[in-house]
């Protein structure tokens, strides 16, 4: 049986484990076996809609306790939960939870596990699964030799798939570990669509020249509904909040659509965007660096092109 | 307090990256190795940050890597951190990394392990929640701030919906990332303090590996950029929408 870890935050299902359970579900129908997925804590969705992704089963260990990450408790109750499930692949979203526990959960499994997933598994010759390397330049193909194995799959790389079923629910029993930690102060982001989890994502450089110049750019995400980032020197300048910093040592995204203004592509930037299904750079340097991993490029001076082109996103809005 | 912090090499960031031995090996020819930028920046300036707070504070260094790693890690010692322990293994399996390190961290009777977030070679972001079911210890992941009063720990973290302040007792095991510290030079007192600071080898403990690299693979390259008119933004849009469909 393929288990997948259903992963909350706020009481709310994270969409990234809509998507691992879609993946979850594609594993199964090739090992021809069942898939259930497993959920800590409680939130406000309907378990039973958890069908629509592929889902035969849901088991809820329900206790407002487990709402906030614990990676002790979680990996231990995880952990017994595959076991008494009998679950040969257990599944994760590669997201700030599920890079905190499955590898806790593989360790208390004792299973082989492969982070940053990006497709199916090979199972002709054993287990091999392909993930990102080198901070998306390039991939490895991994052979897990152990009787279970633990998947955590890459955001945005396979997809939610709908099923037409509806998920039976059931309770699950299992002790829990006593706290470990003792959270204090919670601050939300309000209002602002993660980073991580933004299909679309507007993306500024030093050359906007100034915090002061960011209205354009905000104008451009807001027009499109899509979540804002920056370089690493605009966020080193508190020009940009840091959780916006994205590169080989800020926060990787794989959105389907990356719009770069005034970024010159180095390569420890292009590191954390590359994935990106899309990529627009809007630079007025014909020779930026960045123009080689574009899709689409514009050579010119982001102060007029980048209000032209919000001009031209609502004029194809009012007109759709 | 004893610290331990684990340092792993990477190649520079701006090392090309290419295969060797019909792509099932990482070509190392002409790689310049650089401590992996979340062990240096945040793990282990934040621990030398502790000690200068409380200088009876003790900061071990771990690696887990073949001789090659051995200037990365006086590079470490340079910067801080009394000294440091090399086990000699080049596994690339997070398991075995993760069990070695935790022989020593339980050796050692640590109060604090720290991580970085992720090595940015093989991007696992594994180790320090492994170790932390290895040692059954508290673990907090992607850590921007961390001080400590007597044995309590608080820590700020990235969580799903936001940040987060936290409290553990010590021992436990943290994730550093951005935020933690600031990136540090070391000068050249610290060099050559490096040069006499203990490095200890130790000879790897059996373990079975639980996963093995079969081959990489580059990614397809782009076929190349389409330039649009600036004057013709409307164009823009219609590709993204109808060409690329993203939109
Ligand atoms: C170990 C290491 C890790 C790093 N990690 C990261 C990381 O995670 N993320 C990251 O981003 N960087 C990272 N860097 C830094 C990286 O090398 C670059 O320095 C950085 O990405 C450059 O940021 P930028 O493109 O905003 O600025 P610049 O390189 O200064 O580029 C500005 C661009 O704006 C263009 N421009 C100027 N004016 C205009 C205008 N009016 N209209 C349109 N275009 C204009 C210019 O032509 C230029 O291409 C790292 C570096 C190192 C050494
Ligand atoms: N070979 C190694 N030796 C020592 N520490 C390591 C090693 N590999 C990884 N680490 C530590 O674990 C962190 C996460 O690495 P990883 O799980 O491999 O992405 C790194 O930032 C290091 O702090």
């Amino acid at each position: 049986m393929v288990l997948v870890y259903i992963d909350q935050a706020d009481q709310q299902i994270k969409k990234a484990s809509l998507e691992a359970l879609s993946y979850g579900a594609a594993i199964a129908k090739q090992l021809g076996c069942a898939t259930e997925a497993l959920i800590a804590g409680t939130v406000k969705e309907n378990l039973a809609e958890l069908g629509n992704y592929g889902a035969q089963k849901v088991h809820q260990l329900k206790n407002e306790a487990l709402n906030s990450l614990d990676v002790k408790a979680h990996s231990t109750i995880i952990a017994a939960a595959a076991k008494s499930l009998n679950a040969t692949v257990v599944v994760f979203a590669h997201n700030i939870n599920g890079k905190a526990i499955a590898p806790a959960v593989a360790v208390r499994l004792g299973a082989g596990i492969v982070t940053g997933a990006c497709s199916l598994p090979n199972t002709q010759n054993g287990f091999e699964v392909t993930k990102t390397v080198f901070s998306g330049k390039a991939f490895a193909t991994i052979k897990i030799e152990t009787p279970i194995k633990v998947i955590a799959i890459n955001q945005n790389s396979f997809g939610i798939q709908n099923h037409n079923q509806a998920a039976s629910v059931e309770e699950i029993n299992i002790p829990i570990p006593a706290a470990s930690i003792k959270i204090t102060k919670v601050e939300k982001i309000e209002g602002e669509i993660p980073l991580t989890e933004a299909n679309l994502v507007v993306s500024g450089g030093r050359g906007l020249k100034g915090p002061e110049n960011w209205g354009i750019l905000l104008d451009l995400a807001k027009a499109l509904g899509a979540a804002t980032a920056c370089s690493r020197p605009v966020s080193d300048s508190d020009w940009r909040p840091h959780h916006e910093h994205v590169g080989q040592t800020g926060i990787q995204i794989a959105p389907n659509l990356y719009i770069a203004i005034g970024i010159s592509g180095a390569i420890q930037h292009l590191a954390g965007v590359n994935r990106s299904k899309t990529i627009v750079v809007i630079n007025k340097d014909p020779e930026a660096p960045f123009f080689k991993a574009a899709d689409y490029g514009v050579v010119g001076d982001a102060f007029e092109i980048v209000p032209k082109l919000t001009a031209a996103i609502l004029k194809m809005k009012s007109t759709a | 307090m004893k610290i331990l912090v684990c340092i792993s090499k990477t190649p520079d960031t701006t090392a090309k990256i290419a295969f060797i031995e019909g792509n099932t090996k990482f070509d190392e020819s002409g790689v310049q190795w650089i401590i992996n930028p979340y062990d240096e920046w945040y793990a282990l300036v934040r621990a030398i940050e502790l000690k200068e707070k409380d200088p009876s504070t003790i900061i071990h260094l771990v690696t887990v890597g073949g001789v090659e790693a051995e200037p990365i890690i006086r590079k470490a010692l340079a910067l801080g951190g009394d000294e440091a322990i090399r086990i000699d293994s080049n596994s690339n399996d997070s398991f075995t990394v993760a069990n070695e390190i935790a022989q020593v961290a339980k050796e050692g009777a640590y109060d604090l392990i720290f991580t970085g977030k992720e090595t940015i070679d093989y991007n696992s972001a594994c180790i320090g929640s492994m170790l932390s079911a290895l040692l059954d210890l508290p673990f907090v992941s992607l850590a921007d701030h961390f001080d400590v009063t007597g044995n309590t720990a608080t820590i700020k973290r990235e969580i799903e919906s936001g940040e987060e302040t936290c409290e553990a007792t010590l021992p436990m095991i943290v994730s550093c990332q951005k935020g933690m510290a600031e990136q540090r030079i070391p000068n050249m007192r610290g060099i050559m303090a490096a040069r006499t600071k203990p490095l200890k080898v130790l000879t790897p403990a059996a373990s079975t590996a639980t996963t093995s690299i079969q081959i990489f693979d580059l990614p397809p390259t782009k076929s190349g950029v389409k330039l649009i008119d600036p004057e013709n933004m409307d164009e823009l849009v219609r590709l993204l929408k109808e060409e690329a469909k993203v939109i």
